[in-house]
């Protein structure tokens, strides 16, 4: 798995705050609920200014869960506390991130988003999930 | 009931007229078997499914996935009436084919990457939220009848 993602990753991350910002856009469109967490934010419109630095900000997370891919629980300490004491973001909407993370790279890496690469970055991030929500209890 | 809108009932539409089932329907449980091997349960007597090029090459698989997709066209026919119109494939699915309904949501996860691929720029955000708000209505009434 991980060199599959990691050689994945290799082709796709100089649009990586592109895909972190249509997978956020896309689930805040397909799955409202996810909205809950942003009513901070003027604008949660596709392409607005928050969606689109927030989404690169999510992409940088993903590159470090990238480079940390032998050991996330321990790499991604800080990123868990984070999410654990101060986001509380319910753990079931990071297979919601997830899905439309895939989507994304579906839709934009259409011939290089195999069954293989597919598979493996599912379980990479199920990892990455599973890592954020060490510290939730 | 489900309510649709205009605008929605037209993505769908759209969707299906445009759509090559033989290319998705393949891909799409080619796909699912190899994401979630879990599913190549119910598929032991369809010859090899070794790895990942074994699922791809399968004819049977390919086959199958096409007839599949094309029982999406019952909802496409029936919009308003999603739930009776499954109510014999539910049956089917838990009565003879004993399918957990949990593979429901894998399936129809895997064929909107799928599609997603294949659409490209089309495949927008509010394309995208109504083909899922599509496939999660045909799927709880894949589930309604288990008992």
């Amino acid at each position: 798995m991980s060199d599959t993602v990691r050689a994945f990753w290799a082709k796709v991350s100089p649009k990586a705050a592109d895909i972190g910002a249509g997978a956020l856009c896309r689930m805040l469109v397909v799955y409202p609920q996810t909205k809950t967490y942003f009513s901070h934010w003027k604008d949660l419109n596709p392409g607005s200014a928050p969606v689109m630095m927030h989404g690169a900000v999510i992409m940088e997370g993903v590159a470090d869960a990238v480079a940390k891919i032998d050991n996330l629980t321990d790499g991604l300490d800080q990123l868990s506390q984070l999410h654990a004491f101060t986001l509380r973001v319910d753990p079931a909407n990071f297979k919601v991130l997830s899905h439309n993370l895939m989507v994304v790279m579906a839709n934009q890496f259409p011939n290089d988003f195999s069954p293989e690469v597919h598979v493996a970055m599912d379980k990479f991030l199920a990892l990455v999930a599973l890592a954020l929500s060490e510290k939730y209890r | 009931m489900v309510a649709w809108s205009e605008q929605e009932r037209s993505i769908i539409a759209n969707l299906f007229s445009n759509l090559d089932y033989e290319d998705v329907g393949a891909k799409a449980l080619t796909r699912c078997l190899i994401v979630y091997p879990w599913t190549q349960r119910y598929f032991g007597g369809f010859g090899n499914l070794y790895n990942a090029e074994a699922i791809k090459m399968n004819p049977n698989i390919a086959a199958h996935g096409v007839k599949i997709l094309h029982g999406l066209d019952r909802a496409l026919k029936n919009m308003d009436n999603i739930k009776e119109t499954y109510a014999e494939l539910s049956v089917l699915h838990s009565e003879k084919l004993h399918v957990d309904p949990d593979n429901f949501k894998l399936l129809s996860d895997v064929l909107t990457i799928v599609i997603a691929a294949k659409l490209g720029t089309d495949f927008t955000p509010e394309v995208q939220a109504t083909f899922q708000k599509f496939l999660a209505v045909v799927v709880s009434a894949l589930g309604k009848q288990y008992q």
